[in-house]
């Protein structure tokens, strides 16, 4: 029965998640080819043991060269890299207020406002992707009202730009930046501030040495779950962000989709999870601390 | 000797109910239960009682199964469980936490067991309506648990356990969480209850007053091992060990050198003071380390030496407890240690004998105290 | 408590503002009556005419309320399985392997998620369609259920269990007329979890998905992809509404449960 219980998840997500790893990572040293399907070599079982020698004989690391050597992928990986940190950071600036500021609101209020910052996760990802792009157009919703209070005389460029991509990964990323911040922020007692009040700092020092450093925790875990994410976005860039706007996953699906290139897309894949690897151990081992720290 | 008295461990030719025969539990490293041995009978109300972490509940979940024992053997009536599982066990357990389930009635909460026998559904109804008669339910049948008392779910715990008449039905720490009051008052409701049914129980308890008033037998339990298992007045009377003495109830402990004497035995305990003098201690030799217990209430307090005491020591009063119908005198000895006794408050107040530092006398019989080798 | 300050009132409108403002921009130009999104030109619900006779929507639509309960379904019992097997199962071979699986697809980018299972269907030479999107959703949706039970049965108490054990019940019987009863909220939330994620997901579909089988936001993403229209604008406003009430209603269901039994609970503590 226990056996039964373990066994039917675990093969499950043995056949649907580490086997295709492992196909992807065999296709990434394989060769394109014009085929069906479009790489060589492929796995001919009828030929036995020969067949295996001669199948691993013909993998080899070509694509990974390849990704050195056009800089395309490097700098798509870099701008990638890039574009998450200042996201993080500009989700963080965005979110820590919000979060702050429903952890002191009135004890009736906070369900309700805890839903509404969770309310939007659960709609379309897409659907509110796309709301920014009737706003941030040449002739969208910000362009109107900003030439109608006269700030502007000429509408501003923004969709397609590095700015759209920045707005729409603050946009959708906020609610997790929000959750674990308001949860540490729930937590902290404010007889605390009170005490460092008492002991002589200002609202903003006892903020600065009591809230901030207790909220740490919050701040990590928000951090990692925007910027792990956003490495491998591919709906936001390739909504808001224009042509000069790199990111890896859009990368990835245009050289699957568009050059028909598995061989390469793997390798692209390897390197993204390769990469991608650091921040989940950092952030799991984060979490672990924090569910130590809670017991 | 009276043949009504209730008191099968003294029969030799009785059967017990429940035997553990050198039974060892391990978790890892750490040893709940060390080779203990101990036959509870048919009938019984038996208390297990000990500090946290000393194997009570170890030793229950292994009767009701959800542990089996690394090493020996249970028998119930005869037979070894140590495999069968909880759900075939003629065993049935009130849970600590009551662990009643929020998404049933009382009345199907009451009926869950039965219904597990496949008992036909006009007999269950019985039996149910009998349970929540016994335990004064009658009226919350229709309600889920979150809509009672505390106290209530108690009896709720209690009637699903006794719903399937079983051998032997385990309480966990069946009271701990009702306040002093009701817990008085649904220890005697217990063994009401436990008489009328003629159920055997065990209750594992760290309230020693809870024990010694519920149970005909107390086991005292000690790092994995029975320390000692007898009555209630005989752990009070005369307990085997300094452990027993010091758990269950108030206690003076005095510790000094054994000198026999005759069919008394004495003891040294401090320069220039009398020997304690109380009933020998078997195989105590001269020169032994021993120690006396003695309990408060049997030492007497006196302005004056009395006459005829087989122990007199005087000292000076240190602190006054009043505790209303009795006080407590903290007497310290000239050696600095201090020596506890209770009086009654017969008179008022105003009237008390002693005050602070007031010179006193102690005294009391060579029977009052026990000696104790270890 | 603290006065709600300034700065605090003045960072949650904004912030909320920020949240919201887009979708109801969205919902209100849905109303449009041009066919230029950004210009107002008067009211109208001709658009929501539009996405309602556009039976390729509709084929879409049902194509992903298909996927979604069957992946969802199929998401639920394998989540619950594998919280089980994380809160309950103790130490067994394999266990860190389990938990990474666990945990690793909510991290994974989609992109990635997406491109080897494809690469896996090709090589098993199946047919991509509505099943091999089901076996995707399902495989990432379960990880999600799975934190969202285990969270639910980390808390659990066990003596429930036991106790139903000690009444006579198997453990199977034990855990389908006790401990399923009782997590039946987080079962469901999980449910609601993996649907929802499976109606919102392009990416991981787009990859599984073959010539059979498209849904609704593959065909809204090949849309959006030449700019805005009014009837992508009318179908969003359906989408965010439907979900909207949806969630709405369950919290407060939900939360009137928790009152009801906090008062009853005091009642009966007042009573006793």
């Amino acid at each position: 029965m226990r056996r039964l219980l373990i066994a039917v998840p675990f093969l499950w997500l043995l056949a649907l998640f580490i086997v295709p790893f492992a196909i992807v990572f065999k296709i990434s040293l394989s060769d394109l080819a014009v085929a069906i399907p479009p790489y060589t070599p492929t796995l001919d079982i009828a030929e036995g043991w020969a067949g295996l020698k001669a199948f691993f004989a013909e993998l080899d690391f070509e694509n990974y060269i390849w990704l050195t050597e056009d800089d395309l992928y490097w700098k798509a990986y870099l701008s990638s890299f890039k574009i998450a940190v200042i996201s993080t950071l500009l989700t963080l600036l965005v979110g820590y207020p919000i979060a702050y500021g429903i952890a002191r609101a009135p004890q009736e209020w906070r369900a309700m406002l805890f839903m509404l910052v969770i309310l939007p996760f659960w709609t379309s990802f897409l659907i509110r992707v796309y709301s920014w792009m009737g706003i941030l157009s040449q002739e969208g919703y910000l362009n109107q009202v900003l030439l109608w209070i006269g700030v502007i005389n000429e509408p501003l460029i923004i969709l397609n730009t590095n700015i759209a991509v920045y707005i729409g990964i603050v946009y959708t990323y906020l609610p997790f930046m929000i959750l674990p911040i308001y949860a540490a922020l729930e937590k902290l007692d404010i007889s605390l501030l009170e005490a460092a009040e008492d002991l002589g700092c200002s609202r903003f020092s006892a903020f600065w040495l009591v809230t901030v450093p207790l909220s740490k925790q919050g701040i990590i875990a928000g951090s990692f779950l925007v910027f792990i994410p956003t490495i491998g976005e591919f709906v936001i860039p390739s909504l808001l962000g224009g042509s000069r706007t790199l990111m890896i996953g859009k990368v990835l699906w245009e050289e699957f989709f568009s050059n028909r290139d598995w061989p390469v897309a793997s390798a692209v894949a390897v390197v993204l999870l390769l990469i991608l690897i650091i921040p989940i151990v950092l952030f799991q081992r984060n979490e672990q601390k924090q569910r130590e720290a809670n017991q | 000797m009276a043949l009504d008295v209730f008191a099968p461990w003294d029969d030799p030719n009785a059967k017990p109910l429940i035997q553990f025969q050198n039974v060892t539990k391990r978790f890892g490293d750490f040893t709940a239960i060390d080779d203990l041995t101990v036959d509870i009978f048919e009938k019984e109300f038996f208390a297990l009682l000990g500090p946290s972490g000393c194997g009570k509940t170890t030793m229950m979940r292994m009767l009701a199964g959800f542990e089996t024992p690394t090493e020996g053997k249970i028998l119930l009536a005869g037979q070894d469980i140590g495999a069968v599982p909880p759900n075939k066990r003629a065993v049935n357990m009130m849970f600590q936490s009551y662990a009643l389930f929020p998404h049933l009635s009382i009345w199907e909460n009451i009926a869950f067991g039965l219904k597990r026998d496949k008992m036909p559904k006009d007999q269950i109804g019985e039996r149910v309506e009998e349970m929540l008669r016994l335990t004064r339910l009658e009226k919350f049948a229709r309600r889920k648990p979150h809509q009672i008392s505390g106290g209530q779910r108690q009896r709720v715990a209690l009637a699903r356990s006794l719903a399937k008449a079983p051998k032997l039905l385990l309480l966990d720490e069946p009271l701990g969480a009702l306040d002093k009051k009701l817990r008085q008052e649904t220890q005697f409701e217990l063994m009401d209850i436990q008489e009328t049914t003629g159920t055997t129980f065990v209750i594992v308890t760290h309230d020693q007053e809870e024990a010694m008033t519920v149970a005909s037998r107390v086991a005292v339990m000690d790092h994995g091992k029975i320390i000692q298992v007898s009555t209630p007045d005989v752990i009070y009377e005369a307990p085997n060990s300094t452990y027993v003495a010091d758990f269950i109830g108030d206690v003076n402990l005095i510790s000094g050198k054994a000198d026999p004497q005759g069919d008394k035995l004495h003891m040294h305990w401090a320069e220039g003071q009398p020997a304690v003098v109380g009933s020998p201690l078997d195989g105590a030799t001269k020169g032994q380390d021993v120690h006396y217990a003695i309990r408060p209430e049997k030492v007497s307090i006196s302005a004056e030496k009395p006459e005829n005491a087989a122990n007199a020591i005087q000292g000076e009063v240190h602190d006054i407890a009043y505790l209303g119908n009795i006080s407590t005198y903290h007497v310290q000895l000239p050696g600095g240690q201090i020596i506890k006794a209770q009086s009654a408050n017969n008179r008022r107040i105003s009237r008390r004998a002693f005050t602070w530092e007031d010179k006193v006398w102690l005294s009391w019989t060579d029977t009052a105290g026990v000696f104790l080798e270890r | 408590m603290r006065r709600m300050t300034w700065f605090n009132v003045t960072s949650l409108t904004l912030g909320f503002a920020f949240l919201y403002l887009p979708m109801l921009i969205l919902i209100i130009f849905s109303f449009n009556e041009s066919k230029l999104v950004t210009v107002w030109a008067g009211f109208s619900t001709k658009w929501y005419g539009e996405v309602l006779r556009n039976t390729a929507f509709l084929d879409a639509a049902w194509v992903t309320i298909k996927v979604a309960f069957l992946s969802s379904c199929l998401a639920t019992v394998l989540g619950t399985m594998a919280a089980i097997v994380m809160v309950r199962a103790g130490r067994f071979r394999g266990r860190t392997v389990f938990s990474g699986m666990i945990y690793a697809p909510m991290v994974m980018p989609e992109v990635i998620t997406g491109l080897s299972l494809l690469l896996l269907f090709i090589s098993l030479g199946m047919d991509r369609g509505v099943f091999t999107i089901v076996l995707a959703h399902t495989t990432f949706a379960m990880c999600y259920v799975s934190v969202v039970v285990s969270s639910r049965l980390v808390s659990f108490d066990q003596s429930l269990e036991e106790a139903a054990l000690d009444l006579g019940c198997s453990p199977v019987q034990a855990f389908r007329l006790v401990t399923l009863p009782i997590i039946a909220p987080a079962v469901i939330s999980g449910w609601l979890l993996a649907f929802t994620l499976s109606l919102d997901d392009l990416v991981i579909a787009s990859f599984t998905s073959g010539p059979s089988a498209t849904t609704l936001p593959m065909k809204i993403w090949s849309s959006v992809r030449l700019g805005v229209s009014p009837e992508i604008n009318a179908l969003s406003t359906i989408m965010i509404l439907v979900v909207a009430i949806g969630v709405i209603t369950a919290s407060l269901i939900n939360k009137r449960n928790v009152v009801r039994q906090q008062r009853e609970e005091a009642a009966a503590e007042k009573l006793a």
